[in-house]
């Protein structure tokens, strides 16, 4: 099944658009302030910014980590050609996170007070330092590209020396702060929904978080597969493919469990907004990805996987949108008589970065050695791709492609 | 010491003194107003029960393990041993998880502003340390001790009302207190140490049984809080968040953070040993390899 997406062209002036519109929103919010570039109150004081440009983001960006380690620590190797895009759109993804907190934040000048002004105590500060420090190390780990790029061997040389322990500090790092995304909220027992409220939010968080990591991955070399005509073995995404599944199995198991466990399962009949909300998250997160990857031939194919990890990354988006926003709803609702939807400026911002991230890859992708393309790569991939399940005559194809390059 | 505050509702008449003084105290347009915002302390409401009306106040609740200061991640609000919850402006960076995750809702922002300031009430902290033998500087504010300026709120304060706010907080037997406290005529706002309002509260509910709730509102609350009430109707009517656990919430999140440590060490080396057993199985492969080629060569 061919997708017929129109060409760039097209895309181009949607997304100068989109960032016009982000332009002026960014004039409102820092010429006039918090109050008039969004719908944020007393009551609301957070919204689509923290929800989705950070908490939602943040997740997003989980594919480097996730990839980083099956590659270099686990050691399946035949990974190797989607590490860089994986640790590219992380880095991005990480960098776009704090371009939407400097809008969020009241005083955004003051954002390093985070370093002299520490609270052990706050889950906040942790997520602080975690998500500063792994931006760091996602420039070291992403650095070979533009090092190989300019020629600095030299430099190259000492970036290589210290990749594993790097890559274990980033494991590390994105374990604490993708968890502690979720911790954020363990504070606020009595406001949020119970099917939202758990105390094993942080584990929850973490693991959903490797899920669409695989999922984001997936999604991205397809999509830059059909842009510059850079393929990546069909088997790769694949396995890919699977281990999301099986990454999702586990999550909503535990999910279920836990609803059993806290009694909230009476509220999934009372057809309330937050159950339809819980409904949708379940559906595009387990229900739809399931169904359309054990399509009979179809699943399987690079369509197929596509949507697949598209419905998993938008199930993904649900699931925190859900978390920050729909399960406080009521709570806003009985205590304040307001409800919160993000104003017309938030969306602005938040398309504008959304697009931002797609115009810094698309142009990565284009200048700089991003994924595979010189013959004694793909060599090497001959050889590792006995290891896959499929048979040989499967692979003739992108090797041959990979080869043109 | 730590300071605290009693109101008993069946004592208040509703005037608003001390709304009025609350406002007055920190430069506030004076109204009357239904919620708390960035210019508005306390509030006080009119609610109709069957025994006529009654009023309920809502200020901060100045709690003893407060979550506002827990999420905080600068360490703007702080619970000070005087047992107020100050805020110190020179920290905040105007995240607002202190109002997200506030139990009582009581943080307020100043959306309007572009440099904007979170907002609630402080016990009059500052302005109670605030004395008539500061120094000034040439502008005529008021120096602290440090030598900087004297803040109230992340305000420096003019010499021409230090006066002012000396004499609000002041109460009759010279000891400084909470404006509110000072300016409320019947008794019903009182100001002192928290286990001896504790013990006046109880007392009142022992001796008038009849008039009260048996409840000291704030006594058990999110682990207790500095803050407490007395009410002849029940609290669920007066709007008060009566469904809260009496842990104090910083210890949810403070339970998963203290793991950290054993889970950084843990995860690193368990991921060390994965890199190392698969990195080992690779070399030995490769050996494996290298020695089945040279015996081959060596057979030629």
């Amino acid at each position: 099944m061919k997708l017929s997406i129109p060409r760039f062209t097209f895309w181009k002036a949607v997304a100068a658009l989109f960032l016009l519109a982000g332009g002026i929103a960014t004039i409102v919010r820092f010429g006039w302030g918090l109050g008039a570039s969004t719908n944020l109150t007393d009551a609301t004081p957070w919204g689509l910014w923290i929800g989705f440009d950070v908490v939602t983001g943040v997740g997003l960006a989980a594919g480097g980590f996730t990839l980083a380690g099956i590659v270099h620590i686990f050691n399946i190797k035949r990974f190797e050609p989607i590490v860089r895009p994986a640790i590219l759109t992380a880095f991005m993804g990480y960098v776009l996170v704090i371009v939407g907190l400097l809008f969020d934040l009241g005083r955004p000048w003051s954002i390093w007070h985070a370093l002299i002004y520490q609270n052990p105590h706050s889950v906040l500060f942790e997520v602080a330092m975690c998500v500063m420090t792994y931006t760091a190390v996602l420039a070291l780990e992403f650095s070979p590209v533009v090092l190989e790029r300019f020629r600095l061997h030299k430099l190259l040389k000492i970036v290589k020396v210290i990749t594993i322990p790097l890559i274990i500090l980033g494991i590390l790092l994105s374990m604490l702060h993708q968890s502690s995304l979720g911790t954020l909220y363990l504070i606020v027992p009595q406001k949020m929904h119970p099917f939202w409220y758990s105390p094993m939010l942080p584990v929850f968080f973490f693991i959903s978080a490797v899920s669409v990591g695989l999922g984001m991955t997936i999604v991205e070399s397809y999509l830059s597969a059909r842009a510059f005509q850079k393929t990546l073995e069909t088997p790769l995404l694949r396995d890919l493919a699977k281990m999301m599944i099986g990454v999702l199995l586990v999550y909503w198991t535990m999910r279920g469990i836990d609803l059993i466990r806290r009694d909230a399962l009476a509220f999934l009949f009372d057809g309330s907004f937050e159950t339809m909300m819980w409904y949708l998250e379940i559906s595009l997160m387990l229900i739809i990805p399931l169904v359309l990857f054990n399509i009979r031939g179809w699943g399987r194919s690079r369509a197929g996987m596509f949507f697949t990890a598209i419905s998993v990354v938008l199930g993904f988006v649900t699931n925190r949108l859900n978390v920050t926003m729909t399960s406080l709803e009521a709570y806003y609702h009985e205590n304040f008589g307001v409800t919160y939807f993000p104003g017309i400026g938030e969306l602005a911002v938040t398309i504008a970065i959304v697009t931002l991230g797609f115009v810094i890859f698309a142009l990565a992708v284009k200048h700089l050695p991003i994924f595979p393309h010189h013959e004694e790569e793909a060599v090497v991939h001959l050889d590792t791709m006995h290891e896959a399940t499929q048979p040989a005559s499967m692979h003739a194809k992108p090797v041959a492609e990979l080869n043109r390059h | 010491m730590s300071h605290a505050m009693l109101i008993d509702l069946t004592q208040c008449v509703g005037c608003g003194a001390c709304r009025d003084a609350c406002q007055q105290v920190h430069h506030f347009p004076q109204k009357e107003n239904e919620r708390l915002d960035a210019q508005n302390f306390t509030t006080l409401r009119t609610i109709e029960t069957d025994d006529g009306e009654v009023y309920a106040r809502q200020m901060c609740q100045h709690c003893q393990d407060p979550a506002c200061a827990s999420a905080c991640l600068v360490g703007a609000l702080e619970k000070t041993r005087d047992g107020a919850v100050n805020w110190d402006a020179d920290k905040c960076i105007g995240c607002r998880y202190c109002m997200v995750a506030c139990p009582f809702d009581i943080p307020k922002y100043e959306w309007g502003s572009n440099n904007p300031k979170v907002r609630k009430c402080t016990m009059c902290y500052k302005d109670r340390q605030l004395t008539a033998d500061m120094k000034t500087d040439a502008e005529g504010y008021v120096l602290g001790r440090d030598g900087k300026r004297f803040t109230i709120d992340g305000q420096p304060v003019k010499a021409e009302d230090r006066d002012m706010v000396i004499e609000m907080t002041t109460n009759s037997d010279g000891m400084r207190a909470t404006a509110c406290s000072v300016a409320c005529p019947t008794g019903a706002t009182l100001f002192g140490d928290r286990d001896e309002l504790i013990a006046e509260a109880q007392k009142r509910l022992r001796e008038n049984p009849d008039s009260y709730v048996q409840k000291v509102y704030g006594l058990q609350e999110v682990g207790g809080t500095s803050v407490l009430y007395l009410s002849s109707v029940p609290f669920e009517k007066l709007g008060f968040y009566t469904k809260l656990d009496t842990e104090a919430l910083p210890q949810r999140t403070w339970r998963v953070l203290e793991k950290i440590p054993d889970i950084v060490v843990t995860a690193g080396v368990a991921l060390g040993a994965v890199y190392w057993i698969t990195n080992r199985r690779e070399e030995v492969r490769k050996f494996e390899e290298e020695v089945k080629t040279q015996r081959s060569q060596k057979k030629h």
